[in-house]
């Protein structure tokens, strides 16, 4: 096994998911074998080969320093469930 | 012949005739999608009346001296591109009412240059997917056989145009989500070099992956449609400052010289012989047409799937971290906790392959796994940069197959996410190197499914896939939009 249930448990918790009982053996089962594939990565001596995080990069993209239009802090707003006309709302956190 | 029939090219020319209006095209287009769309299933949103204002205005702008490119032409767009005040999905029950207050950068373009959007297409949920079965809302069926997938990620884009419910329209290519769909739907899709096309306003799903390309009926299309689309934009820190060519300089009918490169494990077990004997009979036409074709190795592509399917999954859980119920999107009113908001909101807005992969990459991003997951994918993404490099030094464009089989029955797999995953291993490797790539049609199977000829070229070459696109085209034949009697 390559993933366990409790793994499973845990990373969903990390990624802010709930899973059903049924979700859960359904997700461990899947993760385990395309983790057990993606084991093949192993064959591979990577050793000392730069990591590529983007195919072409580009430096330092930079613009000139002034204020451009943004949008309005109503129209920010308006694709809330819940705000008060200046904030976001969320549950009482502390 | 019926105008929604019509390619790009020719309504420009036919309304700048005055021949025909705009509105008179995008009527046409209208019936067309009342007649079929029921069977099709390609659009999410239909923006009837805004469309026909559009087409309107159009028409009365075009009496004035200057129009731009696309003035009057009605597009369709993938349901992740930002439309201003128009629904945007992303075939999510997490985005159901979502209305962007923005354009995406190349609505903005094409909106610029008059092109009349028709409404939003149906595709897989956050574009995770090769089959569009997995939208919230609708999932399209291919309109060259009944009850077959139209591919996906951009599935609904592939089988509007194929269609004939637009002229053309946009979508978005991740791992091959607009050569597939293209491929299997018989029309043209393409992905452009990453970082060519502005990202802005384009839902992220896997950011080092993703880019904006266009899905019409013909090359020529193709490449009015990238001249519409292409360019630097300073909301887009990974878009490229670099000259946009005229796209359409590359239509000519002339491969003398260009050497073709055949990645020979594009071809190895698994590839259905049909796809094999028309994407050869390709390779012939090209070869006759003055091409040099050479063999060519990829040695790391049996590595792309996996290596793939660490990284995109990686990005994404990242990414969809914004959806936690806050600033926008769907919200679990009951929850009496910030957890349990967040949790209650993702775990019901979010679709089973969707968690899958934020599962995957949250687990591959976590601590004690990153260095043998992640970081190891991201070396052997170098290691199919290199594999590219080395074979554009012995040739100018790689010719291959798009995908190992013709379209499938819906349905099918859909409880082995691993296999549909490899069904993408002829796709995914230019999403890694950031290569531009090009599905054009090639020919049919047996039972009348459509196969694609892929065209894949060095970094913002793009004019070289139209040039052999182009060719390959005038050879082949054209391909007709579907019956769907």
């Amino acid at each position: 096994m390559k993933i366990s249930r409790a793994e499973v448990e845990h990373v969903a918790h990390l990624a802010r998911l709930h899973l059903t009982e049924g979700e859960l053996s359904i997700m461990t089962e899947q993760l385990d074998l395309i983790l057990a594939y993606v084991e093949k990565l192993q064959e591979l001596d990577t050793n000392g080969l730069p990591p590529t995080t983007h195919a072409i990069s580009v430096c330092n993209a930079f613009r000139e320093d002034r204020v451009l239009p943004s949008l309005a802090q109503d129209v920010a707003l308006s694709c809330s469930s819940r705000h008060n006309e200046e904030m976001f709302q969320v549950p009482r956190i502390i | 012949m019926n105008l929604y029939e019509l390619t790009v090219a020719e309504a420009m020319s036919s309304l700048a005739a005055g021949d025909i209006t705009s509105e008179a095209l995008t009527r046409s287009c209208l019936d067309r999608i009342d007649k079929v769309d029921g069977e099709v299933g390609a659009f999410i949103t239909l923006d009837r009346e805004g469309a026909l204002e559009q087409a309107r205005k159009a028409d009365i702008e075009r009496k004035r001296e200057r129009v731009g490119t696309l003035c009057g032409i009605p597009v369709a767009i993938k349901d992740l591109l930002c439309t201003k005040d128009m629904r945007t999905t992303c075939g999510s029950q997490m985005l159901a009412d979502f209305i962007p207050p923005y354009d995406a950068t190349v609505v903005e373009k094409i909106k610029g240059q008059g092109g009349v959007i028709l409404g939003k297409v149906s595709m897989d949920e956050f574009a995770m997917g090769s089959t569009s079965e997995s939208c919230a809302f609708g999932v399209p069926q291919n309109p060259w056989k009944k009850g077959y997938v139209a591919g996906g990620s951009s599935g609904g884009s592939a089988a509007a145009v194929s269609a004939g419910e637009c002229l053309a329209s946009l979508g978005s290519d991740t791992g091959g989500s607009i050569r597939q769909p293209a491929s299997l739907c018989g029309v043209i899709g393409m992905k452009p070099t990453y970082g060519r096309v502005s990202r802005y306003g384009l839902v992220a799903f896997a950011s080092s992956l993703d880019q904006v390309g266009p899905l019409c009926r013909d090359v020529t299309d193709c490449a009015i449609l990238m001249n519409a689309i292409s360019g630097h934009d300073q909301r887009d820190s990974t878009s490229v400052r670099i000259d946009v060519p005229d796209f359409t300089s590359f239509l000519k009918e002339d491969v003398r010289g260009l050497r073709i490169g055949v990645p020979r494990e594009y071809f190895s077990a698994g590839l259905h012989p049909q796809v094999e004997r028309v994407v050869r009979s390709g390779i012939d036409l090209l070869r006759q047409a003055g091409a040099v074709v050479v063999d060519i190795t990829l040695p790391h592509t049996e590595y792309c799937v996996a290596a793939y399917y660490l990284i995109a999954p990686a990005e994404a859980s990242s990414n969809l971290a914004r959806y936690d119920g806050v600033n926008f999107g769907r919200r679990d009113m009951k929850a009496d906790t910030l957890m349990s908001m967040y949790k209650d909101t993702r775990s019901a807005g979010f679709g089973t392959e969707v968690k899958r992969r934020i599962l995957i990459g949250t687990y591959a991003l976590s601590s004690g796994y990153y260095d043998a997951y992640y970081k190891k994918a991201s070396q052997v993404r170098t290691m199919i940069l290199r594999d590219f490099q080395a074979a554009y030094e012995s040739c100018d464009v790689l010719v291959s197959p798009v995908t190992p089989t013709p379209a499938w029955k819906q349905g099918e797999n859909s409880d082995n996410p691993l296999a549909v995953y490899l069904s993408d291993i002829l796709t995914i490797s230019a999403n890694l190197a950031g290569i531009p790539g090009i599905s054009v049609p090639g020919g049919f199977s047996s039972d009348g499914l459509p196969i694609g000829i892929q065209i894949q070229g060095r970094h913002f070459d793009e004019g070289s896939l139209l040039r052999v696109a182009y060719a390959l085209e005038k050879m082949v034949g054209v391909t007709r939009v579907p019956s769907l009697a």
